[in-house]
């Protein structure tokens, strides 16, 4: 039904590659979150699927069939953009029939149509308005109804929230995860936030400077990361990396250990360290302290930790939870 | 004490405009104040005012002439000339900005260096192009030349407005499935409106008041107003009263329609340089 098939897609601008060979199945229903710093490709990969952008070489199969050519209407698939980009000009009614319109569906099918959309979005009352009388939210749900009323295979979105502020964020992400459940359709989502990342995906997919880096569970990504780079991306605060002479004692150029993998002592520990800056979330407690040859260290302390400035601790890291890489940044697996 | 200051300035500004305005507005003036006077008036240049006001130029002016012919000739120029160049400029301008290539930056140089080059460097071969296929003194002749002289005006024009549109909303439309035309009619065309409408007011008047082509390619049937104007100047005798009534007749329908546009007009000029 909705499966999409990366086969080797390469991008290209004359000599500057944008991605250089990208190869991916995703299932039918599955959630995939393209995540990655700015510039890592994820946008383009998004639009190459979406057809906005043509391949160099490769192709792209969506339920088994080659569609590299297509155009994006062709492909079953709908687009959320960033900006959101509704047609300004015309109603709420006009911007989510727009489609349905192009496609010549019949008049009342169309308004059936928009009016179920509508009230699954809570936009009923606002058919009649111009997108700029909308608020961020307002036109977000619009967006999203163009999407969903024409009932694709697929949905891709490109930072869909990205222009939200935190709150709203938070609820617009669990509606999306809702209608993924609801609607069963496959859907692509970028984002380089990678918090969005392992809340929403049933798998993540991490790119950097236009390479897959690494496709997994979310869980995966953060238990059993293959390399430096997705070490260091996925999980919030950053993985604390060491390299030097404590990481030898593990065979390893680098080691890595999860802020909230290291356990804290005023007595004795294996790392001593000097605290140099506390910051409280309520919650929890992010120390960040200096440990000497370990170099600068950010530690997770559960709770409210009263910690002072300059006071001195020692750490101890779970020891079944430090990452080994090699000098290339690849995961040593023992 | 600041407020005396701002005050003060306001005056200033204001003053300052009243004169800038004034200046530019005073050839205007002193044309329609002429055409009331006698011709004998009319030739004492250093009298701001006549003797004896007079309509009597008017008079001769309609009898001698028919300024109703010059008049719709003027205004089937002036639109025929902008329809086509439209309908040529909306798709070129599309194109250079939403899928420039390499040499689009070029072209649209190149466009505008053909404005450089003095038209009259071009008559001749034009003139005996238009005598070799009996377009001489056509309106569809001169239709064509108006179009092409503004041309790249017109495109240089539409392509800033069409840069100022955001690509992912005509994307977005891709995605819904409009072909190329139905995303140009429905979606892009819509958005760039208010730039459409202040391209067309500006090639308008532009192709109203140009004298150069029309003055040469045209003798009477496709004659529009500036012949009209040119026919009441003479090398001897006096006529600077008709000359003046002439003038003010060409130029009351073009001076209205910008008094109406001139919002339009600024809006559309300024498009892009203020968010």
């Amino acid at each position: 039904m909705g499966t999409i098939s990366l086969k080797n897609a390469r991008k290209a601008f004359g000599d500057v590659v944008i991605i250089p060979g990208a190869s991916l199945d995703i299932k039918n229903g599955e959630f995939v979150v393209f995540v990655g710093p700015s510039g890592c490709g994820k946008s383009t990969l998004l639009r190459m699927i979406a057809g906005l952008e043509d391949l160099t070489s490769g192709a792209i199969l969506i339920d088994g069939k080659d569609m590299t050519e297509a155009a994006p209407s062709k492909r079953g698939l709908s687009m959320v953009f960033q900006s959101y980009a509704l047609y300004p000009h015309m109603s709420v009614r006009g911007n989510i029939s727009f489609g349905l319109k192009m496609a010549g569906m019949p008049k009342n099918e169309i308004d059936a149509k928009v009016a179920k959309a509508a009230a699954t979005l809570n936009l009923t009352e606002y058919l009649d308005r111009k997108p700029r009388q909308l608020s961020g939210g307002q036109r977000q749900r619009v967006a999203i109804g163009r999407a969903i009323v024409r009932n694709p295979e697929g949905f891709l979105f490109d930072e869909p929230l990205s222009n939200l502020d935190a709150a709203l964020r938070v609820n617009m992400r669990l509606e999306i995860m809702q209608m993924h459940k609801d609607l069963g359709a496959t859907m692509i989502y970028v984002t380089h936030d990678q918090v969005e990342a392992m809340t929403m995906a049933d798998r993540i997919v991490v790119l950097n400077r236009g390479n897959i880096e690494q496709v997994g569970s979310p869980l995966e990504l953060y238990n059993r990361p293959d390399s430096l780079f997705v070490a260091g991306f996925i999980g919030s605060p950053k993985m604390n990396l060491i390299s030097g002479k404590p990481a030898e004692k593990f065979d390893a150029q680098t080691i890595g250990i999860r802020p909230e993998h290291l356990g804290i002592s005023l007595k004795d520990g294996t790392w001593p360290a000097k605290i140099s800056l506390a910051e409280h979330l309520g919650a929890d407690t992010f120390l960040h302290v200096d440990a000497g040859p370990c170099g600068m260290m950010t530690v997770r302390a559960a709770g409210e930790y009263d910690a002072a400035p300059g006071a001195k601790i020692f750490l101890t890291p779970e020891p079944d939870r430090i990452h080994c890489f090699d000098k290339d940044g690849k995961a040593i697996r023992k | 004490m600041a407020r005396r200051e701002t005050m003060q300035r306001k005056i200033f500004i204001t003053a300052l405009a009243w004169v800038v305005g004034l200046i530019v507005f005073f050839p205007i003036l002193w044309t329609v104040l002429t055409s009331f006077k006698t011709e004998g008036d009319a030739i004492n240049i250093s009298g701001f005012f006549s003797t004896g006001w007079t309509t009597e130029a008017y008079s001769v002016v309609q009898s001698r002439s028919n300024y109703v012919q010059f008049a719709w000739n003027s205004v089937a120029l002036a639109l025929g000339s902008t329809f086509f160049a439209l309908v040529i400029a909306i798709p070129s301008a599309w194109a250079m900005a939403f899928a420039p290539g390499k040499r689009t930056k070029d072209l649209l140089m190149w466009m505008l260096s053909t404005k450089m080059m003095p038209p009259v460097g071009a008559l001749i071969p034009i003139y005996l192009i238009f005598r070799d296929l009996g377009l001489l003194d056509t309106r569809g002749g001169i239709i064509t030349v108006l179009m092409l002289l503004n041309l790249p005006i017109i495109i240089w024009m539409l392509y800033t407005y069409f840069k100022e549109i955001p690509g992912e909303i005509l994307e977005a439309s891709r995605m819904d499935g409009a072909s190329l035309g139905k995303e140009l009619l429905y979606v892009l065309t819509p958005m760039a409106i208010p730039g459409i409408a202040s391209t067309l007011l500006l090639n308008i008047i532009l192709a109203w008041n140009e004298a150069f082509w029309t003055l040469a390619l045209t003798t009477k049937d496709a004659a529009p107003l500036t012949q009209f104007i040119a026919s009441y100047s003479s090398p001897e005798g006096l006529f600077w009263a008709k000359l003046s009534a002439a003038s003010t007749m060409a130029i009351a329908p073009i001076l209205v329609l910008g008094w109406f546009a001139q919002k339009q007009l600024v809006r559309g000029l300024t498009f892009g340089a203020v968010k």
